[in-house]
């Protein structure tokens, strides 16, 4: 199954790293459900540039450390 | 599975299944009977209605069974609501068109009235589906 992104994220890495934090705890957090963050974390979801700043802020990271984009996919249209 | 998503399969099971015990009855007195004979209005409205209370028994009977962690939509829900409503809403546009032409044409009411009635059930068949597609693959 081809994902409808090419944003990638270290959202799972991050969670565990602060304490083993759940997908519930991250959900409520940012005011989503939890079957948002399992979409975004499977790339299946690409939240809108607030959600992500908001997800960023939660683990106190810049937002490149969240989400990242593979070089050389931003080119002109 | 979200709250938003069970209550997307309960719509489609009791929009599909409504529409085909609609159908199943109606063709049963279309054969032998004149068109303009048959009693339909009450078989489509009762239907409809049941369809109705069929989404909202069977979303509170999956939410008794297997109750999901938030009853709330979030932004993805309505996301995927306004994408799957988006996208299916040419049936009801095609229901419509035909709808108007058939009335132009001076087609029986019970024709104009049926493909009314096709053109929603296919926009919330079909709308229904694509969510779910969205659901489990992205949007």
């Amino acid at each position: 199954m081809s994902k409808p992104t090419k944003i990638t994220n270290s959202i799972r890495a991050l969670r565990f790293t602060q304490g083993e934090m759940t997908q519930a705890q991250l959900a409520q957090r940012i005011g989503v459900t939890r079957q948002t963050i399992i979409a975004i974390e499977q790339g299946r979801y690409s939240p809108s540039l607030e959600m992500a700043f908001q997800i960023a802020q939660v683990f106190r990271v810049a937002l490149d450390e969240v989400f990242q984009y593979p070089d050389g996919e931003a080119g002109p249209r | 599975m979200s709250y938003e998503e069970k209550g997307t399969w309960v719509y489609l099971v009791a929009s599909a299944g409504a529409y085909a015990i609609y159908l199943a009855i109606v063709l049963g007195r279309v054969l032998g009977t004149p068109v303009a004979e048959v009693p339909y209005v009450s078989l489509l409205l009762w239907t409809t209605g049941a369809s109705i209370v069929a989404s909202i028994a069977g979303r509170i009977l999956i939410q008794t069974a297997r109750p999901s962690d938030s009853r709330r939509s979030d932004v993805r829900d309505k996301e995927i609501s306004r994408f799957g409503e988006h996208a299916s809403r040419w049936f009801v546009v095609a229901g419509a068109g035909a709808a108007l032409f058939m009335a132009m044409a001076r087609w029986d009411y019970f024709w104009i009235a049926n493909v009314l009635y096709l053109g929603f059930v296919l926009w919330a068949v079909a709308g229904s589906v694509l969510k779910l597609v969205a659901y489990r693959r992205g949007l």
